[in-house]
Formats: structure tokens, sequence, C-alpha cells
């Protein structure tokens, strides 16, 4: 085996050295009732060239984005991403070290995401990220749960507009804890209802939480909906899953959100049939020591130089045991460096451009759906990247037919909201050229 | 000149490299797009301006060129696997096999998207089919589920099964035991669903006697954690026993498989008595660990448990493979979309790889290459438990604290002679732990040259302590200042006022 350099003699050597009679010898204090006595029942290795051919057979029967014509969002967005971010967090310094326990020795990675702190910081407007969470749903859940420690309060206002599967996963860490969720409805806008947000918050409620944009691209207007969080003394918790938004829309900090998390993916760090993906988690100063997962903090070595540590540690599992913030530990640090990659390298220029092609793209094929027979825009709102298209026919008939264009024509909506059976969620990054817009729009029967 | 010149530390290259804030001019772009090819709309006709940003301050204006200097400079700051021996105990830093990156990028998976329909994504659905079903085979449980985007959230699944188990059955007890041993994730992941934590004490031969949680185990204990190999990489040789105790009051048997690199194809956790698993993917698995993620760490459990699975599940149903979200009483999702996808990618191509005989031939060389460092560096440094280990030894300072030479010393000093440190001051019931865990990837030179500097150390702990304390020298920066990190925490970069 190509991995495992010791040969025979060597092993031989070994076990002499040890005074052990055989390998089997070093496994005497595992029951012999428990020994598994034949052989795993998992096929033979294979050589490099056949594990690249039978993954290559397996890749090749999955519709990627550069076969298909592709308008699936939803909460993962193909976003290009430049040949230096897969080259650099190739680099075995990076890819290949483990959390930074060490800092002498870990420098690298704690640069990288004392940066990566700083970009989420100005990214979303706040004032303190940590290095990393698993993913938008996941790290949603956390800041719910944080809200909760904060407040000590048991009752969450959530926005029906924010992802189906934020909330499915919210409510199931809730659920282990006891905290109640009261939904809001959206409106004719396809934004958060207001007043029903006012109407539902409450002396229990630790936090209201709302997306943005939201699960179907639109625009919340964030100002009212921290102002009434506040009022009612709870905590407004943005959830964003289409980061390179905030590189147009004004930044949940500025609105007076006290939480933003969500999903990094968007970051140039693929699609990734769905992950390894990139959670974030920011907040204000003074909830830093409620903050669950890793911190980066600059300091001084013993000579005065300057450098970077893991630090506030004992918000931690590992010296906090059962009272920890969280138990997450390892987390996306790799994934947080290709975003931190993504970032410096489009800049403020870069991203603001590129949020502007997302936002003309998708805004001229939401136009022009508007106007094809049988296809109508579902709500009135502004929208970001994304937008709703109500359908005269099934949506399944609609994908059905478009797929025989090698077309990809979103998301069939009664997956996740009955109301909205009939309707078809489209996203349009900055990847869609015209020439693929029009295919749509052609395939659907052109614009009458 | 001491023991450092001669083996393999260097200094290297050090570049001094300051943030990328610090960096750039206005107006340089490091990013090209396609020219906007529809009608340029101003953001304002398309979005009430009030909602809308300018560019973000702050952001560096900086060239290709410009950040791949720059995070290529930064890089040679970190010690990796690929550079040199990394025993991190507890954490199986094994080499990460290269063609499982580039399997990983192939545009069917890096291109695929989550919400593709079934049909559309069978090579996808096929990979995680048979990784579940080779995970389920070397671990000896009934179904895995591939969601918990690591170990600890893997341990957080596994906790809520288990409290949805025992709703089912009417009342989710309230009380879970944990080994004193254990990593800090376990009773961190009780706590998250709202369980006591009750603390079961080691024996003296450093495992968990069966009599310790016969005392414990009542009708209101919801389950045990149990690490096994434990943490002090010893197998916990009553684990039967200890099962058929927690059985007998209705309790679930959790196992950590944080160590399972320890035993796979040589013993199987659910022929333990086993109910839940979590296997880390990034640690017995290959996946490589990132500086701090993505790893993952897949569920496994006996059939009893599968219908509280997350969903969802992937299912063959005739010669199609579907997503299957119908299951009444799944605890919910505890991530979007359906696993953390590339890792699987690695798993699978690791697993594919090595094959039945390689996985169970790196176990045995895993133990055998721990056993050797153990029997090596004994004398030279206190053994608590000198007995067979697993896939890594526990040694202590007690020796060197009489220099006052303490094991963070040892550990730093291990930086001059070019080896990433063991895992220290862990597991806790050690006092001063160096905890050794070498891997199966490692030749039998790589050890013999750090058990070279291991004595290395002890020799200059007993001769010029001072030489130890002071360490490490040659990196790029020494000691960091710890406190002053956490008393006055910077945690961002700030424009300069």
């Amino acid at each position: 085996m190509r991995y495992i350099p010791n040969t025979e003699q060597d092993r031989r050597q070994m076990l002499d050295a040890i005074g052990a009679g055989s390998v089997d010898n070093l496994f005497a204090d595992v029951p012999d009732a428990l020994r598994l006595k034949r052989p795993l029942k998992i096929p033979p290795a294979l050589a490099e060239a056949e594990v690249v051919k039978r993954l290559r057979s397996l890749a090749d029967r999955n519709a990627d984005a550069d076969r298909y014509n592709s308008f699936l969002g939803a909460g993962c967005y193909d976003h290009f991403s430049p040949a230096i971010i897969a080259h650099l967090v190739l680099r075995g310094e990076f890819l290949t070290a483990y959390t930074p326990y060490q800092p002498e020795i870990s420098q690298g990675t704690l640069q990288a995401l004392f940066e990566y702190q700083t970009l989420v910081c100005q990214l979303t407007g706040m004032e303190v990220s940590n290095a990393s969470m698993y993913e938008g749903a996941s790290s949603t859940a956390e800041a719910i749960l944080m809200a909760h420690r904060i407040t000590g309060r048991t009752e969450v206002v959530v926005g029906r507009a924010v992802h189906p599967e934020y909330r499915q996963v919210a409510r199931t860490y809730a659920a282990q804890v006891g905290l109640v969720f009261r939904e809001i409805a959206f409106n004719e806008a396809g934004v958060t209802d207001l007043d029903a947000v006012k109407r539902t918050l409450g002396p229990q409620t630790a936090c209201l939480v709302v997306q943005y944009p939201n699960f179907f691209g639109g625009v919340e207007d964030l100002v009212p909906l921290a102002e009434a969080a506040h009022a009612a003394g709870a905590l407004c918790v943005v959830c964003v899953a289409e980061p390179i938004a905030l590189g147009l829309l004004k930044s949940p900090g500025e609105c007076g959100a006290d939480l933003v998390t969500g999903e990094g993916q968007g970051l140039g760090t693929g699609m990734n049939y769905g992950g390894p993906a990139l959670g974030f988690l920011a907040t204000r100063e003074q909830y830093v020591r409620h903050v669950p997962g890793r911190l980066v903090g600059q300091t001084v070595d013993r000579d005065g130089r300057p450098g970077y540590v893991l630090t506030l540690a004992t918000r931690e599992q590992h010296i906090r045991r059962e009272k920890a913030t969280s138990n997450i530990c390892t987390a996306e640090s790799l994934i947080a460096l290709m975003a931190t990659i993504y970032l410096v390298s489009m800049g403020p220029q870069g991203l603001r451009e590129v949020a502007l092609q997302n936002l003309r793209k998708a805004a001229f094929a939401k136009g022009r759906l508007g106007k094809v027979s049988g296809c109508g825009i579902r709500f009135g709102g502004p929208t970001f990247n994304e937008f709703v298209v109500r359908v005269a026919k099934k949506p399944a008939a609609i994908l059905k037919q478009l797929l025989k264009h090698e077309i990809i024509g979103g998301v069939d909506l009664g997956r996740f909201y009955p109301e909205l059976a009939d309707c078809l969620l489209l996203c349009v990054t900055e990847q869609k050229t015209r020439e693929q817009i029009d295919a749509l729009i052609e395939a659907l029967g052109g614009v009458r | 000149m001491s023991g450092p010149e001669r083996t393999v530390g260097t200094q290297g290259l050090a570049f001094n490299e300051p943030l990328i804030f610090d960096q750039g001019s206005p107006g340089r772009v490091g990013y090209s797009l396609p020219p906007c090819d529809v009608p340029e709309k101003k953001a304002e006709a398309l979005i009430p301006s009030h909602l809308l940003r300018g560019p973000i301050p702050g952001l560096p204006e900086v060239s290709e060129v410009d950040v791949v200097r720059h995070y290529t400079r930064i890089s040679q700051w970190n010690f990796g696997i690929d550079l040199g021996f990394y025993p991190l105990g507890s954490c199986t830093m094994k080499y990460n096999p290269r063609v499982n990156e580039d399997v990983a990028r192939l545009p069917g998976f890096a291109r695929a998207h989550p919400y593709l329909p079934d049909a559309l994504a069978q090579g996808a659905l096929e990979l995680m089919w048979e990784l579940e079903r080779y995970l389920a085979e070397i671990s000896g449980l009934d179904r895995v589920s591939l969601h918990p985007s690591a170990g600890a959230h893997g341990e957080l699944t596994g906790v809520m099964m288990i409290r949805a188990y025992h709703q089912s059955k009417g009342s989710p007890r309230r009380k879970i035991l944990i080994p004193e041993s254990a990593h800090g994730t376990n009773p961190a992941s009780s706590a998250l669903c709202g369980y006591q934590v009750v603390t079961i004490k080691s024996g003296p031969q450093g495992v968990v006697e069966p009599q310790a949680v016969a005392e414990a185990m009542d009708d209101q204990v919801a389950a045990i954690m149990i690490t096994n190999p434990n943490t002090l990489g010893l197998f916990e040789e009553h684990i039967a026993e200890i099962a058929a105790i927690v059985h007998a009051k209705g309790g679930q048997v959790y196992c950590d498989g944080a160590n399972l690199n320890a035993v796979m194809g040589v013993t199987r956790p659910g022929d333990w008595g086993v109910d839940l698993i979590q296997i880390n993917l990034h640690k017995t698995f290959s996946q490589p660990h990132g500086g701090g993620g993505p790893g993952a760490g897949p569920v496994g459990v006996r059939k009893h448990l599968a219908p509280f699975l997350p969903v969802p599940t992937v299912e063959k149903r005739s010669d199609a493979f579907v997503l299957d979200f119908d299951r009444p009483q799944s605890i919910g999702k505890v991530r979007s979309f359906a696993a953390s996808f590339g890792v699987m990618v690695r798993a699978y191509a690791y697993i594919r790889s090595l094959g039945a005989a390689g996985l169970t031939q790196a176990a045995e060389t895993a133990v055998l290459n721990a056993n050797y460092i153990m029997h090596q560096l004994k004398g030279a440094y206190h053994l608590p438990y000198d007995r067979l280990c697993k896939h890594e030894c526990v040694f202590s300072d007690a020796i060197q604290i009489q220099n006052d030479v303490k094991t963070l010393d040892v550990a730093k000093r291990l930086m001059d002679y070019g080896f990433h440190p063991p895992t220290i001051y862990f597991p806790l019931i050690v006092s001063g732990a160096l905890m050794i865990e070498p891997t199966e990837t490692e030749s039998k030179e790589t050890l013999d040259q750090f058990i070279a500097a291991m004595r290395e150390i002890a020799r200059e702990a007993r001769e010029e302590p001072e030489v130890v304390r002071g360490a490490p020298h040659k990196p790029r920066v020494s000691r960091m200042d710890e406190t002053r990190a956490a008393r006055q925490p910077i945690l961002r970069w700030k424009p300069k006022s």
C-alpha cells in the first residue's frame, strides 16, 4: 500500500524492539469474542488510475452546471471561482495542518483566519466574527441559541421567507432545549410582513430571524424589522444565504442587526452538491463571550513581534465542557480561507461589480419571464438574483419540458410551500449569459 | 550546538508579511469579469436606494500577484503533514492522498447543485449510498447518516437521536454518563440536548470499570458516551459488559469513534454492543484537516435507531437512487442539503484505494507504530499506564518536572527539532499529558528520528533545562502572549484612524 511506508522488514524490527511476536499480539487486549474473524466486506484495493476511472464514471452521471443550463440557487449559488483559490488552498501547509493549537508553527492559518474575521465584519457591518462554522443552516441555529443565552428568553419569531431548510435545522436544534417557534407570513411584496412581526413579538421573544435577501430573493427592509425586535427587547438575527448580495445591499450591521449569520459558499467556494460549505457568525463586541466556535486574536510573542493565537477559549468545550457556548470545534477553516482569497481578490470594486451583474442579469431574466405566456412574476417587491415565477402549467411538467433542452429551470416551490405550489424559484448569477437566459425564454415558448 | 542542528528542523525562509489590509493601492484590482451582456440598469432603478451601500471601506485593493504571494508567504509559517511528522494525539494526522483532491474537483461533483433532481444526480447518490454501506460494514452498524459536518456535529446528531428514541418510549430521560477521559465535546453535545452529565471515573488500569457504570446506571440514564479506544489510547476491554449493563436499564451506548483508526477491520463497535457511533472522516478516512475543517462526522446506528436518522437518507429503489425525506420519526435536519459531499468523495476514494486488506493493514500499522514509540520512550518519559496501547500512547512530564521543565516546554522544544508537538494536557486525567499518535503513514526512520529528538529533549531537560524552557528558538515567532490576547481581545483589523 503506497500510503503505508513500513516494509515487512521494518515491521519485524519494530516488533522485535517491542518484544512482541506479531502484530496480532498487539491486539491481545481486545477480547477474542469481539474480534472480527473475517475480512471486511469491502472491495479490494484499486490502483490510483482505477480510482480515478471509478470516480469519473460517478461524476459523469451528475448534471453539473458546465453541461446544463441551470437556474438553481435557493441557498447554493454558482459563482465564478478564480483559479488561484484552488491553487492556494492545495498548498500542503494550509491543506494538511490541524486546528492551530500551536501558534508558533501555525501563523499562516491564524493570520488568514484573522483576515477572514475582518472581512466578514466588513461585509456584514458587524464588530466581531468567529473563525467559521459548518454551514448556513446550523450557523443560524447556533445564532438562535446564542440569542436565547443572551436574553434568557424562550421564543423565536422567524419569517417564513427564511430558507425552509434553515428553519428546519433551527427547529431541530432549538427543540432540544424547548424553544418555541412563531412563524411570520410573507406579504405580496415577497418580504416578511412587518405588522405581523410587531403583533407576534412579545416579552418572551429571544430573537427575530429574517433572511437577507430572503429565500425568494426579496430584499427585506431591515431597519423597521430590527427596530421592532429591539422595541420588544429581542435581538435581531439576520441570516444571509447569498453573501454576494452584500456587495451591493446595505450591511445588516448598518440596519441594526445584532447577529449576522449565514452561508459563505457563494464566495468562490463552489457548489459541491451542497458541501463542504461555510457557516459564518458575526455580532457586536458586547456579545463576544457568548459566541460559539473559534476566535483568532492578535497578540505579541516573547520578543514583542506581532502574531496570532486562538483566544477566548474559556467559552469552548475543551475547557468548559458541558458549560461551553457550543460543542463546535473543527469547522470550515479551509473554506474560510477560500472565501478570504475570493474577497481580497475581488476587492471593493469587484465585489460591487459582481453583485451588480447578478442584479442586472436576474432583473433582465425576470423582466423577460414576466412576458412569457403562462408565466407571471409572483411578488411585487425588489429582488436580488432570485425571483419567484408563477406558472399556469404544473411546475413539475415545465421543469420536465425544460430538461429536454438541457435546462434546469429552478426549484419547484411546492416542495416547501403548499401555497406556492404553482411557483418556481429561479436564480441568475453572473455566470449566466444572455444566450442562456434567451434559451430559457425560448424553451418556455418565447415572449408574447 | 545542541541537538536540533542534526535533525530535520530548519529555519528555512521566513518572510515578514503584513496583513493583506496593509497592502495594495487604490484602484488596483485582482479580478476580471466578462462584460455585462444585459442592459446595464442602475442599481437604484432596481432596488430602492435606501437599501443600497457604496463600495465597502477597508477591503484591500490588490492584484492577483499580490494575493498569490501573500498567501503563499504566510502558508510557509504553517506546519502540515506534508512538511513532517505530526503526532497530534486523538487527531489521526495521516497522509492526505492527493488523488482524492483531484477527484473531488471533477466538475460532475464540484459543479453539481444540491437541488438537482435525483435522476440527474445518480452518480453523487450512488457514491453516498456505497459510502454508507462501507462505513456500516467497518463500524458493524446498520445505517449511517452522512449529514454531520464534524465529529462534534455527529455527537450532537447522535444525542438528538437518543433523545428522540427515548421520547418515543415515553420520556427522553435526564442523564448521560461520560467517562472522565472523554473529549470535551461529549459533555458539550449532551448539554446542547438538555442532558445532565454524570462523570464516570476511570479504573486503575485506565479503562472504565463495569462496576462504576452499574452504580451510576438507572432508568433516568439515556445513554453512556464512551470513547473506544479511549483517549489514553487503551482498548476499553470491558466494553461488551458495560454495554450489557446500560442496555439492561434501557440505556443506549454511544461510541465516540474519533479513534476508529486503531481498530478498522480488527474489531467492530457494532460487535461490542454499541448502538451509535460517529466516524470522523477527517481522521480515519484521510480528509485533510485544512487548518480546522472541513471535516465530517457521519453517524452509524443500529436498526432500532434508524427511524430517527436526519432527513434525507439515500435509498436505492429498484435501480435508481433517491433522497428519502418521508421519515416521520426523523429528528429533522441538522444541516442544509444532504452532506458535506466533497468530504464524502475523498473518503470514498480513500476506502476504494485501500480496500478491505489495506484498511486493516492501516489499523495494524498505526497500532504497531504507537507501541514502538511507547516502548522506545519508556524510561525517558513517565508512562502512567504501562500496558499495550492502540493508536496512541500517553506520557507525562512527571520526570522532567523535577527540573522545572513542563509538558508545554517539551512540546515547544520539539518544534526546534522539526516536529509538530503531540497533543498536550489531554486527557485531563493524566497531569501534564503528552499524547502521541503516529498513524500508519510514517516510516520507521521518521519514528526513530522523533524518538531520538524526544530522548535528546529529555537529556536537555536534565542538563540544560533553560534551553527547553525558552523553546521554541527556531520558528519565526517565539511563544505567544496568550493572556494578553484574551484580556485585550483584538479580533479584527481596523483602519488606522
